[in-house]
């Protein structure tokens, strides 16, 4: 449990179950925190209440903890209450929930593995950080509120699922792997994807560069959805009858890609 | 400044025929000392291996090329950090380190000295600037010159005298220590999206030729009397077939002295990269008969790495083949520039090509006074892989396990798995020290002779020669303990190398015209002061040392 809050950034990337199980309370008080520039440890800001097994939990405030559960292989982080920014980045197995919201950058890069945020997350969830060329390889990342921007950028393989609206550029410039966007998506949504799915239960102008090519009830929307609802993740059950328009883009790339965009549920062909 | 023995030291000193003798050191005032009183401070290196500092004569640590390398990479960096202790400066390190952990990391390994293997003279000021700011090695800058536009004027008119004192002045202006011909003619061409394929091919707007550039500026560099010979990076770099330019570019220069460049990279048979071949062996040979060639070999490092270099051609070929970022640049009168990143994968049978042909001219080459221990930091991987690299040189048993992890058919279309040489701790020491302060003219490093430099790395003996050579016990810079246990202990600025060549007064003038009419610098603006230095030596030329 967290003592003091902090308006000073703290990484945490010493903060993962994978790390922790097996370690005495001492051992666990005793690891570094990079507080500013200088190390402290993690007794210097947390209680630690009982100790073993693989599930970390951590109350508090934790918007300034960075990298929190970052590169984390297996196990089971809790937060209960906000994180900071790079919570699971580069995460590889085992799940986060967050009960709060989180930063920018969650999930960032990950390759395998649950991320589920039970609020909103900021910016660049499961994206690529600046000048890599692959961002989110794996994973499911699940995000009950909003998202910011350019969530998904450079993604190659996995999920992101966003309960409410997504800000500008989700999946741009996206390989492969399905976002969902249950609210409304912002401005230019696919941006040079070159494969993968978009898709996004309100209405949505895509780009100029992606072509319509007309409107399909979509089989694999059943698997998609029974996916989510196995992970706690609310889909309504009747899209996956409904009626989707699909656009194919981005023509600027390779044209693999598509948005579907919900056309009207109530329709039944 | 303090004293020093050295005592008990098991030394190598290829120079002096020291070969593990037990032998005392004494330092005074930075230097190495016939003798010292009984009193001075004593270093006990009983059972350790002393060799002089390391002397890393081709290397792209500092200048633009470099710095566009380090930001349009940040994702080669960011796992990578270099936290700051009570002594060090904080950096990031990755195939393209900061300064300060450059000098670190060359420090760790035991390097005292490091060249700066490619600088456009208009980047210089740049690059003596990042120089500056990189501690514990003295340096230098080699001033690219192999399509410089005043160059290829003079040559067309006929008047190799006024390349001569164009070279002098240039030298002079960017504080360079060494005149670098990068695909002579071919980055000229590139400016018209060409390159050159051939020895007599033309250059565009100049008409002289490759062979032209090449044989004019090795009796430049004689005529100034500069203290290393050219050092050239041979047209057609990287491709398949270019063996046969290799030979002949080295056939041109009959005996002329000349340091011939990465040429893991130019020892390429084939046609294509379908029919890519080995021939280290023919050109090894041709080495090893003529005695005024010397060479580091560039050797492959699997792994990610940022490729640099002024060959603006081969980087745009690179990009092709990989198609990841690539950053490309036209320097003025000067040169150009590609940045890519590149993996080279043990399993891409090129690339597993590439390795093993690195090390058959290691192990091909006879004389290790005339071949020396690089990987082109970064092109074909970091500087910190000396280690390894030193343990696959010395160890055949390591070399032959590291073989059968890369593309099986290398085994058979390479000589390297009937390769038994086994390089020995002298043969080391002279790739890594002695060889390359010699073909640098520095007659006070590479050795641990009185006079010399107080440049010392002190090793423990390990039969793992990688761990041995990537951990030293101590290293001294210029007599000051810089590392002891694996840690740095002292931060120091080395000092800037530059050749002290004459200002030509009589071609001032033509310069200074042409400068205003078509550089976007002031000629009053180009040269560097030596003020802009932090620490400098100037090293004569012979050409001054006959004159003086």
């Amino acid at each position: 449990m967290l003592k003091d809050y902090t308006s000073i950034p703290v990484e945490a990337d010493s903060l993962r179950p994978d790390k922790i199980t097996g370690l005495s309370r001492d051992q666990i008080l005793a690891l570094p925190l990079y507080h500013g520039n200088k190390t402290v440890t993690v007794g210097d800001f947390f209680e630690v209440q009982e100790t073993g097994g693989d599930t970390l939990v951590i109350e508090g405030d934790l918007s300034k903890f960075k990298k929190l559960g970052q590169e984390m292989e297996g196990g089971r982080l809790v937060v209960r209450g906000n994180a900071g920014m790079h919570l699971g980045a580069y995460l590889r197995g085992g799940t986060i929930e967050v009960f709060g919201d989180t930063a920018d950058w969650a999930g960032a890069e990950m390759k395998g593995g649950l991320i589920h945020i039970h609020g909103n997350t900021g910016h660049r969830a499961g994206a690529v950080y600046r000048g890599s060329e692959v961002g989110m390889h794996g994973g499911v990342i699940l995000v009950d509120g909003n998202a910011g921007l350019e969530i998904g950028s450079f993604m190659r393989r996995g999920l992101i699922a966003v309960g409410g609206n997504a800000g500008d550029f989700a999946g741009a410039h996206m390989i492969a792997g399905s976002i969902l966007v249950m609210g409304e998506m912002g401005v230019r949504a696919g941006a040079s994807m070159r494969r993968g799915t978009l898709v996004t239960l309100k209405p949505f102008e895509p780009l100029p560069t992606f072509r319509d090519s007309g409107a399909y009830r979509f089989p694999f929307l059943r698997l998609f959805t029974d996916r989510l609802h196995s992970r706690g993740f609310r889909v309504p059950a009747d899209v996956e009858q409904s009626l989707f328009r699909r656009f194919v883009g981005d023509m600027n790339e390779i044209g693999l890609g598509e948005i579907l965009i919900l056309e009207g549920r109530d329709h039944d062909g | 400044m303090p004293t020093l023995r050295i005592t008990n030291g098991r030394v190598f000193d290829p120079s002096r025929k020291l070969r593990g003798d037990i032998s005392d050191l004494c330092i005074k005032d930075g230097k190495i000392v016939e003798s010292l009183p009984g009193d001075a401070p004593v270093l006990d290196a009983k059972n350790l291996i002393v060799f002089p500092g390391g002397v890393d004569i081709h290397s792209h640590i500092a200048g633009p090329k470099v710095n566009i390398g380090r930001a349009l990479r940040p994702e080669d960096h960011r796992h990578d950090p270099v936290p700051r202790t009570k002594i060090r400066r904080s950096g990031t390190g990755g195939s393209v380190p900061s300064v300060f952990a450059t000098g670190y990391r060359y420090a760790e390994m035991g390097y005292t000295t490091v060249m700066e293997a490619a600088v456009p003279p208009i980047g210089a000021r740049h690059a003596h600037e990042e120089l500056n700011d990189t501690p514990m090695f003295d340096k230098g800058i080699y001033t690219l010159m192999g399509s410089n536009e005043f160059v290829l004027k003079y040559i067309r008119e006929k008047r190799p005298d006024k390349v001569r004192d164009f070279v002098s002045w240039l030298l002079r202006a960017t504080r360079g220590y060494a005149i670098k011909l990068v695909n002579p003619g071919g980055v000229e061409n590139w400016k018209y999206g060409q390159d050159v394929t051939g020895l007599d091919d033309l250059v565009n707007d100049f008409d002289v030729t490759p062979r032209q550039i090449l044989t004019t500026m090795a009796w430049v560099n004689e005529e100034l009397g500069l203290p290393h010979t050219i050092h050239l990076h041979c047209n057609n770099l990287g491709v398949p077939g270019n063996y046969s330019l290799t030979l002949e570019t080295m056939k041109a220069f009959e005996k002329q002295r000349v340091h011939l460049t990465h040429m893991q990279f130019h020892c390429y048979g084939g046609k294509s990269w379908a029919g890519f071949s080995t021939k280290a062996a023919e050109i090894a040979e041709y080495i090893n008969s003529h005695p005024n060639f010397t060479l580091d070999v560039g050797q492959i490092i699997f792994g990610d790495t940022t490729t640099m270099t002024a060959d603006g051609p081969w980087q745009y070929r690179l990009h092709g083949l990989n198609h990841r970022k690539w950053y490309n640049a036209d320097v003025e009168l000067e040169s150009s520039c590609g940045v890519v990143p590149y993996v080279f994968k043990e399993n891409n049978y090129v690339n597993a090509m590439q390795w093993a042909i690195g090390l058959e001219l290691f192990l091909l080459v006879r004389d290790p006074w005339r071949i020396y221990l690089t990987t082109d930091h970064p092109n074909g991987g970091s500087f910190i892989f000396y280690p390894h690299i030193i343990r696959m040189l010395m160890d055949r048993e390591y070399r032959q396990d590291c073989l059968k992890k890369v593309h099986p058919r290398v085994l058979r279309d390479t000589a390297l798995q009937h390769l038994d040489r086994e390089y020995t701790l002298e043969e080391i020491c002279i790739i890594t020290r002695s060889g390359p302060a010699r073909a640098l003219g520095l007659r006070h490093k590479g050795h641990l002779g009185p006079g010399a430099d107080a440049d010392v790395a002190i090793y423990k003996e390990d039969s793992n020669r990688e761990a041995m050579f990537e951990g030293p016990i101590y290293v001294l810079k210029g007599g000051e303990l810089v590392l002891k246990d694996g840690e740095i202990v002292k931060h120091v600025f080395g000092r800037t190398l530059f050749v002290d060549t004459p200002e030509p007064a009589e071609l001032l003038g033509e310069i200074r015209d042409d400068f205003e009419k078509y550089y976007t610098v002031q000629f009053d603006n180009y040269s560097l002061p030596v003020e802009a230095l932090r620490s400098y030596q100037p090293v004569a030329t012979r050409a001054k040392a006959r004159t003086s």
